[in-house]
């Protein structure tokens, strides 16, 4: 049997008096997309803050590669663990530099130039990704799909075993959005990277992801493929929100169609 | 070495040749003016009244203004990375005031008459380090605090402080009153040698350990969650640039007053002309410190010739002006 990327054990996280996980467990395998789903406030971000380490666990433990990451370097983490933020600083940097940060995880304690290998790494990456074209042009004058992309990159460059990110689409019209998850999807094709993401949105997460988390009330309700979760009585149930489900045409994959108050009455 | 570094390498060259010119032009500008080639003669031949004027008089001060401006330079720039606004320093921040308040209270009840060798200093850097302290604890309380609200806590510290000091002036005995208020103003004259030496050796290790810091200093700048999923421990290098640039203000301000605004003027010209990443900015910021302080005092001792200005009237006119243009500007600036 394949032995698990990451596994979560049973964790409870949360904020004082506030919002909880209970009893969270769930295993990822190697290479997987996977997508966390559910209504606002349904425990998504703070699953995910617990995942990356920004929230401290109350209970449970979080294995990468069978190891507690509690007994692993901030480093060793970051080696393994790359983490796209949905909101992230835009600073006075170039793409370069900015990719090239992300090789900090694997720098000697006083290491003060970059090395070649460090930038034959990033140029890699930058390549793959295509935003080499911007090598030397400052973050803050690309538009936010193409900061979306080189945020990736960065976190591409750090070489890790998972790859999470937090709605890396929210923010983004649909032909970025198409355009970040393609590569998304490529990465974890041709590298074999694990990719762990929030998704607000159902149509893209039922067309990309080979696995759905679907959470609710700070447990998870149900998991499974894409077709498996993606059905009206569990969406229903979820999101209090009446929905009629079908199939992609072309790729056979769920789609959600909303149902509004004009077309309710009406049936 | 890439192409990059060579040009880092060609300003922090150029940054040398500047702090040279400006030494020597500090060495012959004063009550007394000497031509170059009179400087030459002179050291080649150390004596007379001349020689004595150079090194017992205009040399100690240049080497208190290097340590001094490089000092509260670099506390500026890395105070500046934490908070990432450029218009964070020493002196905004009230840390200058409570080094100011620390020393103020060792004059006036006598400490530094107990213990006159560097009562003043550790005074200096257990006030700067209060007020670090306090600023830490509540920027650190919540996670989203108001920049604005930052630095207005900054200047009213700076103002309950200079109010204290104020106090103390009002009620202390008359000489006293005089060994505060000529602190107080702010001048690099400072008769006591192994006190320079100090503060110069004291600005090189702070610069050093901040060197140390540098990756990290330069993954902070996107952003400190960011740079603790890269692996750093970002509580633990805020403390320690916390503690450092107490350190190393509070002694500055001891021994030369409060000096305001150097820190906020030289990272804010040195990120204009040599760009942000702390490898070449922290070096480059610190020798710029102390071109700029020892040339703001060749001023305020010829404005006036033969008295003098207190150095921090000519370092508040300069550095409040861009401050305010540097505040006008802000949005361009705040990413950085």
């Amino acid at each position: 049997m394949m032995k698990a990327v990451l596994s979560v054990e049973h964790i409870s996280a949360g904020y004082k008096d506030e919002f909880m996980l209970q009893d969270i467990s769930f295993e990822l395998e190697r290479s997987v997309f996977t997508g966390i789903i559910g209504p606002n406030a349904s425990g998504k971000t703070t699953l995910f803050k617990s995942i990356v380490g920004d929230l401290d666990l109350q209970s449970g433990r979080i294995l990468i590669d069978a190891q507690d990451v509690s007994e692993l370097s901030l480093k060793e983490k970051a080696q393994k663990l790359a983490i796209v933020s949905q909101y992230f600083e835009t600073p006075e940097l170039t793409v370069e530099a900015y990719v090239l940060l992300g090789r900090y995880p694997y720098n000697n304690r006083f290491q003060f130039f970059e090395s070649e290998k460090d930038y034959e790494i990033a140029h890699k990456y930058m390549h793959l990704t295509d935003v080499y074209q911007y090598k030397d042009k400052l973050l803050t004058e690309l538009s936010g799909g193409a900061q979306q992309m080189v945020a990736i990159t960065r976190a591409l460059t750090q070489e890790p075993e998972i790859l999470l990110l937090d709605e890396p689409t929210s923010h983004l019209d649909i032909k970025h959005q198409v355009q970040v998850l393609d590569l998304l999807r490529k990465l974890n094709k041709e590298l074999k990277l694990s990719v762990l993401m929030i998704l607000h949105d159902l149509n893209l997460a039922g067309e990309y992801c080979d696995q759905l988390l679907m959470m609710n009330q700070g447990a998870i309700h149900k998991s499974g493929s894409a077709k498996e979760v993606l059905n009206y009585k569990d969406i229903e149930t979820v999101y209090d929100t009446l929905v009629v489900t079908q199939e992609n045409p072309l790729s056979k994959k769920p789609a959600v169609f909303l149902v509004s108050a004009v077309v309710k009455e009406s049936i | 070495m890439t192409k990059k570094h060579h040009i880092w390498f060609w300003y922090v060259f150029l940054i040398f040749i500047l702090l040279g010119a400006t030494i020597l032009l500090a060495l012959s500008i004063g009550e007394v003016n000497f031509s170059m080639t009179q400087l030459w003669t002179l050291f080649n031949e150390p004596e007379g009244i001349e020689y004595s004027i150079i090194t017992n008089i205009r040399l100690p001060r240049i080497l208190l203004g290097f340590g001094v401006g490089g000092a509260l330079s670099i506390s500026g720039l890395v105070l500046q990375a934490v908070y990432r606004n450029p218009l964070v320093e020493p002196y905004t921040l009230g840390i200058s005031g409570g080094a100011a308040l620390g020393v103020a209270m060792t004059i006036v009840f006598g400490i530094n008459q107990i213990f006159p060798f560097m009562s003043l200093a550790v005074s200096g850097v257990i006030g700067a380090g209060l007020v670090i302290v306090f600023m830490y604890m509540i920027s650190m309380r919540r996670s989203h605090l108001n920049i604005n609200s930052i630095l207005l806590t900054g200047v009213m510290i700076s103002f309950i402080t200079s109010s204290a000091i104020m106090f103390l002036l009002a009620t202390t005995t008359s000489e006293k009153l005089q060994d505060i208020i000529f602190w107080t103003m702010g001048s690099l004259e400072e008769p006591n040698r192994y006190l320079i030496y100090t503060v110069v050796s004291v600005s090189v290790i702070g610069l050093l350990i901040f060197y140390a810091l540098v990756p990290q200093l330069n993954a902070m700048r996107l952003g400190e969650s960011q740079a603790k999923h890269l692996g750093i421990n970002t509580t633990l290098l805020v403390k320690t640039l916390f503690v450092v640039a107490s350190v190393i203000t509070g002694i500055s301000v001891a021994t030369a007053g409060v000096i305001g605004f150097v820190g906020l003027v030289v990272p804010h010209f040195m990120r204009f002309l040599v760009g942000n990443d702390y490898r070449v900015l922290l070096i480059s910021t610190f020798l710029g410190g102390g071109i700029f302080l020892i040339l703001s005092d060749v001023l305020a001792r010829t404005i006036i010739s033969p008295n003098e200005l207190p150095i921090g009237v000519i370092t508040g006119i300069i550095g409040g002006t861009v401050f305010l243009v540097a505040m006008s500007k802000s949005k361009k600036l705040l990413k950085f």
